[in-house]
């Protein structure tokens, strides 16, 4: 177990390194000629003052020394927008509780919602109620949440005055804070309702066939119970751990759709922001600190199983 | 609840559902495996009944132009603020405070409206469509080529290859793959490479297909790990065959079924992403209509001309469905043990496309 564990941490390091240097040279290489200087400058610089820049902010060093500060700057909370000139990592932090609040609300939406959802489809496998749900999931998964989010705030929140257009409203208004996260969960779950509950589906009718449901059904356990206990049980093992992971990606900006469409000004909108005012900075610290927080969410995961299950630990 | 007793997937012998085995026993020999999915597939109306309706969006997209020329009589980056007819009343295509009109339902002129520029919705939507599916196209070549490629050589040749190969692809993979699609787009669209640059489709083509690459490759590579074994790659290495033939002519066809049922899944997928990046600004750039870009012009237009969003995205949402929906049943056609299943090896394919 330590020796896996050792070995997994080793390369969870190397990804850690290998990933904030893809990120830092796919940004050096989207600047003008390597050189932020002339963009911080404006367009009615002169070379002195783009000379002067470039200096001060250390753009004539070496590659690997622009890449250690770059790194040590993020980390260190010391890394300023070349647009606004804002504290990048204060306007991460900024848009956190929007994005929290929008992951975590929805990702307890599509948990339960593919929960159900799955094991009612497996339940009436090939009847009219499965392909309902079958329909209903593929329209999920072919539905990009920008388009069904400007249907919500068109007819319900326009014409209806259901839900409000836009924004986000922090928690300390709770009834506030709830009616503008409706739409925006509902939103953002459609897409993994989609996902999870084919997945659940598929992985109970898998279990279904397996020896301790045989047994647990030959020693007479209701069919309730077997269902609760052997089969969801089991079956619900593959979502779950897929859910930790794509909670994370959704933290980390990869709800960026769901905000932008809803004006959430969360960590998604901050990056989306960044891309159309081309702020390298503030786009490059975000798509970092996503990247690393999925390599190490992902270690911590692999190290779980293989605690849980010895045979992760022989591949 | 049938699901305690059974009875339909019961098991038999070497794991086979017994219906695969029933149908096997009624084939007979000689059926190929491609010839036994063709049957499958014939059986499933509805997916067949999506492939064709997505054989007929194509058709119609492809037919922009000749819709363009001869019954709408506009181009699709033609401004027009003028007035029409429309029921024997002359209409503003675009009023004084700037709504468009909305959809004429008369095939000869904004037949689906206009947009707030005075541009025919319909004929956009056949040459956006046109751009959407080009891109949805190109992207899955691009990945599919390069992942069965990466694939083969990292599940063949293991060791060190396979090393250097799957860290590559988990690097590619540990981005969301949005937020990679608008870091690589944002960075062609101001240095470019190559061919590939600024305002070009190409680009956004190529960002997605790289995107994408490791969620076909890990499980493609995986497969050629377990093939790799298998007693007749054996007897190919007997034969003193060269490695690059034994991967094309040997594991390739063994492994084609999963490329297959990929290829649906990844347009899909493309399609989707195509409107998402472009409605993040790093996707497709106008003037150029796409799917995308009318839908995110339509919502920058709301609520002024709601229909320029419906009508692109019902359109982008049923292009989309029916390739999953006959993807779907290729895929119960083609792997009815549901080995391959997108999620299961590669883990979160919930930030595709969100």
């Amino acid at each position: 177990m330590a020796r896996f564990v050792v070995r997994r941490l080793l390369v969870m390091v190397a990804m850690l390194f290998a990933i904030s240097l893809v990120t830092f040279l796919l940004f050096i290489v989207a600047l003008p000629n390597g050189n932020p200087a002339a963009l911080i400058a404006g367009r009615l610089a002169n070379p002195a003052e783009v000379h002067l820049i470039t200096v001060r902010y250390g753009f004539n060093k070496p590659i690997w020394v622009q890449y250690i500060k770059t790194i040590a700057n993020i980390f260190g909370g010391t890394a300023y927008s070349y647009q606004s000139y804002f504290n990048v990592d204060a306007e991460i932090e900024a848009g956190l509780p929007a994005t929290i609040s929008l992951a975590l609300g929805a990702g307890v939406i599509w948990l339960l919602t593919s929960i159900l959802f799955g094991t009612l489809a497996a339940i009436r496998a090939g009847r009219y109620t499965d392909r309902v749900l079958t329909v209903l999931s593929m329209i999920g998964v072919s539905m990009p949440p920008f388009f069904f989010g400007a249907i919500l705030i068109y007819y319900a929140g326009y014409k209806l005055g259901l839900i409000p257009l836009s924004g986000y409203v922090n928690i300390t208004n709770p009834a506030q804070w709830l009616w503008h996260l409706i739409a925006p969960w509902i939103t953002l779950s459609i897409l993994f309702v989609g996902i999870y509950s084919r997945i659940l589906r598929s992985t109970i009718l898998d279990t279904v066939n397996e020896d301790f449901v045989r047994t647990a059904k030959a020693k007479g356990l209701s069919q309730g119970q077997v269902l609760r206990r052997h089969i969801l049980r089991n079956s619900l093992v593959p979502i779950i751990s897929l859910w930790g992971l794509d909670l994370a990606q959704v933290i980390g900006g990869g709800a960026i759709l769901t905000e932008s469409v809803y004006s959430l000004h969360g960590v998604g909108y901050l990056a989306y922001q960044s891309v159309s005012h081309l702020d390298t900075v503030t786009l490059m610290s975000i798509v970092m600190l996503t990247a690393l927080a999925v390599v190490v969410l992902g270690a911590l995961t692999e190290i779980f199983y293989a605690f849980l299950d010895p045979r992760i630990r022989l591949q | 609840m049938s699901l305690i007793d059974p009875a339909p997937a019961q098991l038999t012998d070497g794991g086979l559902p017994a219906e695969l085995i029933a149908e096997a026993a009624e084939v007979g020999p000689g059926v190929g495996p491609y010839q036994l999915a063709w049957r499958r597939m014939k059986r499933n109306r509805v997916s067949l009944a999506f492939g064709v309706l997505f054989l007929l969006i194509v058709l119609l997209c492809l037919l922009a132009p000749v819709y363009s020329h001869d019954i709408a009589h506009i181009g699709p980056d033609a401004e027009n603020y003028g007035t029409i007819k429309v029921g024997g009343k002359t209409e503003n295509i675009v009023s004084l405070i700037g709504i468009p009109i909305g959809p004429t339902w008369e095939l000869g002129h904004y037949f689906l409206g206009a947009d707030e520029n005075g541009r025919d919705v319909a004929v956009r939507l056949l040459y956006g469509g046109r751009n959407s599916l080009e891109i949805g196209a190109v992207a899955t070549l691009i990945t599919m080529v390069l992942a069965t490629i990466c694939g083969l050589l990292a599940g063949y040749f293991r060791g060190l290859t396979d090393g250097i190969i799957s860290r590559v692809l988990d690097v590619i993979w540990a981005y969301p793959a949005v937020l990679l699609g608008i870091v690589l787009g944002t960075v062609l669209e101001v240095h470019g490479l190559g061919p590939f640059h600024g305002t070009t489709l190409l680009s956004t083509a190529l960002v997605i297909g790289f995107v994408y690459i490791p969620y076909v490759a890990k499980p493609i590579r995986a497969q050629v790990l377990a093939l790799r074994e298998r007693e007749f790659v054996d007897a190919a290495r007997q034969q003193g065959l060269a490695h690059v033939r034994i991967m094309v002519s040997e594991i390739l066809p063994n492994v084609a079924s999963t490329i297959i049922v990929f290829i649906p899944l990844m347009l899909a997928n493309a399609i989707l992403t195509e409107a998402g990046l472009t409605y993040l600004g790093a996707g497709v750039q106008p003037p150029n209509p796409s799917w995308g870009t009318m839908i995110s012009q339509g919502i920058n237009n709301i609520p002024a001309a709601f229909s320029n969003v419906l009508v692109p995205g019902i359109m982008l949402v049923l292009a989309v469905l029916s390739i999953n929906v006959f993807g779907d049943g290729l895929r119960d056609a083609l792997d009815p043990r549901a080995k391959i299943r997108l999620g299961k090896d590669t883990a979160s394919v919930g930030e595709l496309s969100h």
